[in-house]
């Protein structure tokens, strides 16, 4: 009983983990229908400066730099990468997405000489609770609450601000958008704002649950967010939630089943069985709305 | 002359909008036939659920006397159903037959918002479409065992570029085209697939007076030369009035009137869905 | 009469090729004294072999992803295959107890190698034959398992849109991964262990009686095999059949109503690719002497669709030229960015290891955002015009 409890509660953790940088995709799918390689990769990095900026610095210092600079970093990667891209194939603006992903982690490599790093031990966040008898580190009971209030205030944003009503109306209908004066660059950029921020919050969580960052840790958590995302509805931020809340938690049950079995190998690869599934039988995802092309 | 098709209750609906209701009309063989009606009425809709592209939601589309796409609402769809006739083919099997078995049959189309394959030359556009009816398979075509069907429908292709007067033009890319020939090599392309029915989308669009002119020759010179029958949607009234042998004109999807072109100018509900009504 | 002419051309032309690598590889063992870059340890030969195997596999993207307009990213998950059904395959029946040794033997007990040998005999003339019979009997083997899959996999995948796909595909290559090691699949997987003992490329070459080598093939027989490969799939572009790759990749609707079934050609082209991907994963495993589900990682797949971008995409010979300069660059011209260099007592700043890569992949940013065509854009390298340009300026020159 303890044992499933404890397994249930890393999977929350895990899957609120994932909810943030979920939303971070299905915020940029929803607006530019670009899958953005690189979201993962923005992910790793805010982890080692977490790494990096702790080391020199107080908590209280260093964690908003943090923030601040995966803000600056995904704001500077859509106005170098994708900016330019805007009338090009799709095809290659997702390829320039491939290429940041490929940048970001050779230039993780270089810094950190290709080894693992240890992430902090941030006080509060990794200090142990007791709950229903297990012990468990305080970022674990968190997560699920502070990924909550998040979504509610980014759902807020999204509703009733000028920004968020722009993000919606250039989501539905990017071309009339432009044509009725709503400046798509800056909603762009707002949205990849919000994604950078909320990962950034996202691998301070994560990583404090994590042994160690490698430059190719980014890529794992940001395919399995993704495919949140998708499970959810691609463009819907309450579906990418609650598809995140799931692969967490079977990711983690998976992960915690008998070691005999020897299953555990499959914990990734069952994300990517979920996705193909539910392209096939429900292409639209749990939310997500059913597009027609014209001819 | 049987009808080469023949269309009856179609429905097409998109959510809770009826984009084509109820409608019924025939294509005689080797005739010219017009579906007009005023932007939005539903004609390349009309066209797309006859091409497979959409499958519509109620009634039966015939192709030279045999059920070519069947239809009718069921489960939620039902539910929503706008239009009429809803059970009267609820007893036989659905069919809905993909776009390229429509042209296997012998309808071929063109595009009102012309599709080439802008990259390509014009030759490889017209020869691409003698791909379907060539007889080889994936090994003989790569290892070079076609070379006669290569060389027939390299032949046929050129054939057919002289006879569009395009053949002075045939290693440019498509997209370099002025409009107008453009427009003639989609049908060109159209009539490479070998078709009996050919679905016309406002081939006038954009053309200038003495182009439209030459098009209706044009159009009739081929329907003699491959025995086609032609069914066409097309804004210019000139045309319409000087080529078809039938007029059909729809509105809001539904069919407004029909009849030979004469009928139709003098027709008064007609000249109120292009002109709109005037209250008193 | 032109188009044969033509494809005689490039029949000599790939023979000088292949004529000249032989040359190349040998010329250490017939003039004595030449500088290191001859010989056969020289990175010269590794990226000969190297980009001889990626090209093969680049081309075969190149089909799916700029010959049918296929935004696929599974390529690294049909090599794996082909590595391993190669490995499997050719690994001898004696050697199978030590390479499965943690399982306690393999479950698959027949090798195609030793088959063949105990029809041709081990030694001389006998030997060679049986591995060169088994050898390309494993590779086609290979080629058809990837293509088997990829039949499979399309079936649901193909109908999905272009990002989709890409990411469908993507996931399919990851689970296969992780089957392959799976240790409970150990005894034919070997699991998350390496498989090797099997022939590579320094198999074939010719060695006398007392070991010496006689002639070195190593090199050829990649060149030969991807030139093979390469050509069948530039004819098949070439075709009817490539041209309705194309039209599909120019307007799916278009295509549609003008009688191409879309799926069967997608599902076609998928297949073909994933074919040429698994022979392609076979020479890999030929080229590294083993095979490991972790080295066909997505990172792989990127590499590869860089090079693709690089050449052009819907240029063969884009591909082949763009994997010959990235493989080069990647294994040996800019192997010098990645070690500390002093300039007199001054140590060149930013220069350790890792900083190859950092270039490397600023470098493909700029080509990727402001050279967007490529190598080639969708031309083909044409010798004869280039000649015919060289030749028209020196004469202005005269």
């Amino acid at each position: 009983m303890e044992y499933v409890i404890s397994v249930l509660l890393s999977g929350i953790s895990v899957g609120g983990q994932y909810a943030l940088i979920a939303i971070g995709y299905t915020l940029v799918y929803g607006i530019l229908r670009l899958i953005n390689f690189a979201h993962g990769d923005v992910f790793m990095v805010a982890g080692l400066m977490g790494i990096y900026f702790t080391a020199t610095m107080p908590y209280s210092v260093s964690i908003p730099l943090v923030i601040i600079i995966t803000v600056v970093l995904g704001f500077v990667i859509e106005r170098a990468a994708y900016k330019p891209l805007r009338n090009a194939p799709r095809m290659s603006v997702m390829i320039s997405a491939i290429g940041v992903s490929y940048l970001l982690q050779n230039t993780a490599t270089y810094i950190t000489g290709g080894q693992p790093m240890t992430y902090p031990v941030i006080p509060f966040l990794a200090g142990t609770v007791n709950v229903a008898g297990t012990h468990t580190k305080w970022v674990v009971i968190i997560t699920p609450f502070l990924v909550l209030a998040l979504v509610v205030a980014l759902n807020q944003l999204i509703n009733h601000t000028k920004i968020g009503m722009a993000m919606r109306a250039v989501s539905k209908d990017f071309e009339t958008s432009r044509l009725m004066g709503i400046k798509i660059n800056s909603v762009i950029s707002a949205t990849f704002i919000i994604g950078s921020g909320l990962a950034a919050v996202g691998s301070v969580l994560f990583f404090t649950n994590y042994p160690a960052i490698t430059p190719t840790a980014g890529a794992m958590p940001g395919l399995k967010a993704f495919v949140a995302a998708v499970f959810g509805g691609i463009g819907s931020i309450p579906g990418a939630v609650i598809g995140a809340f799931l692969i967490g938690i079977c990711e983690t049950i998976i992960k915690g089943l008998p070691s005999s079995w020897d299953v555990s190998v499959f914990s990734d690869a069952f994300t990517f069985a979920l996705l193909i599934v539910i392209l096939v039988f429900k292409p639209q995802g749990l939310f997500g709305e059913a597009a027609t092309d014209k001819v | 002359m049987g009808n080469a098709l023949h269309l009856e209750n179609v429905t097409m609906q998109f959510g809770g909008v009826v984009s084509v209701n109820n409608l019924s009309l025939d294509v005689p063989e080797h005739k010219i036939i017009a579906l007009i009606g005023p932007n939005g009425a539903g004609k390349t809709t009309a066209f797309n659920c006859i091409t497979g592209v959409y499958q519509p939601t109620n009634g039966l589309i015939e192709f030279m006397g045999r059920p070519m796409v069947r239809n009718h609402p069921t489960g939620k769809g039902l539910k929503n159903y706008k239009g009429e006739n809803k059970d009267m083919y609820a007893h036989d099997a659905p069919l809905s037959p993909t776009p390229d078995q429509i042209t296997g049959l012998g309808i071929a189309r063109t595009f009102q918002n012309i599709r080439l394959w802008k990259s390509m030359t014009v030759f490889d556009n017209v020869l691409i479409a003698k791909h379907q009816h060539a007889r080889q398979n994936v090994f003989t075509a790569t290892f070079r065992g076609n070379a006669a069907e290569e060389k027939r429908m390299r032949d046929e292709t050129m054939e057919l570029l002289v006879e569009q007067g395009l053949e002075s033009f045939k290693d440019e890319p498509a997209v370099s085209l002025p409009y107008g020939l453009q427009r003639r090599l989609e049908i060109a392309r159209a009539l490479a697939t070998s078709p009996t029915l050919l679905l016309l989308d406002e081939p006038a669009a954009g053309m200038n007076p003495q182009e439209t002119n030459e098009l209706s020759d044009f159009v009739r010179q081929i329907r003699d030369k491959y025995e086609l029958t032609v069914f066409l949607i097309e804004h210019h009234m000139d045309l319409v009035m000087n080529i078809s042998d039938y007029i059909y004109v729809i509105d809001f999807g539904s069919e407004i009137a029909r009849g030979i072109p004469k009928e139709i100018q003098n027709n008064q509900r007609v000249i109120e869905a292009y002109l709109g009504v005037t209250e008193e | 009469m032109k188009k044969k002419e033509k494809s005689f051309r490039i029949f000599i032309g790939i023979s000088i090729l292949l004529l000249f690598v032989i040359l190349l590889e040998n010329l250490s063992g017939f003039i004595p004294g030449l500088p290191q870059i001859f010989q056969p340890t020289s990175p010269l030969f590794t990226v000969l072999k190297k980009a001889a195997v990626y090209s093969l596999v680049a081309v075969s993207m190149n089909l799916l992803n700029g010959f049918t307009g296929l935004f696929s990213l599974g390529q690294a998950g049909f090599m794996l295959l082909g590595a391993y059904t190669y490995a499997i395959l050719m690994v001898p029946t004696q050697m199978k107890e030590q390479v499965y040794y943690l399982f306690g033997g393999c479950a698959f007990d027949f090798s195609l190698l030793s088959a063949c040998e105990g029809i041709f005999g081990t030694g001389g003339f006998g030997g060679a034959a049986a591995m060169i019979l088994s050898c390309l009997i494993a590779l086609l083997l290979a080629g058809c398992v990837s293509g088997f899959f990829a039949y499979l996999i399309g079936i649901p995948v193909l109908r999905l849109k272009s990002d989709y796909l890409a990411i469908a595909t993507l996931g399919f290559a990851e689970i296969l991964r992780a089957i392959f090691q799976w240790q409970k699949l150990g005894r034919i997987t070997n699991g998350a262990n390496m498989i090797k003992g099997f022939p590579t490329f320094s198999s074939f070459n010719i060695t006398n009686s007392s070991g010496g080598t006689v002639l070195r093939l190593s090199t050829f027989v990649p060149f030969l095999i991807s030139a093979l490969c390469i050509l069948v799939i530039m004819l098949l572009i070439n075709s009817s059949y490539g041209r309705a790759f194309k039209a599909i990749r120019d307007d799916e609707v278009a295509a549609e109503a003008m009688g191409i079934n879309l799926f069967r050609h997608k599902m076609m082209s998928f297949v073909i690719s994933s074919f040429f991907a698994g022979i392609g994963g076979g020479l890999f495993a030929m080229y590294v002497a083993n095979a490991q589900a972790k080295a066909f990682t997505s990172v792989m797949t990127y590499e590869i669709l860089l090079i693709v971008v690089i050449g052009g995409i819907g240029s063969v010979s884009g591909s082949v030229l763009a994997t010959f300069l990235y493989v080069a660059c990647s294994e040996w011209w800019l192997r010098f960015l990645d070690s500390e260099l002093y300039i007199g007592a001054v140590k060149v700043p930013l220069l350790r290891n890792g900083f190859r890569m950092v270039v490397f992949s600023v470098v493909i940013m700029v080509i990727v955002l402001f050279f967007s065509q490529g190598i080639m854009g969708d031309q083909e390298l044409n010798l004869g015009a280039l000649l015919k340009k060289i030749r028209v300026k020196k004469e202005r020159k005269e």
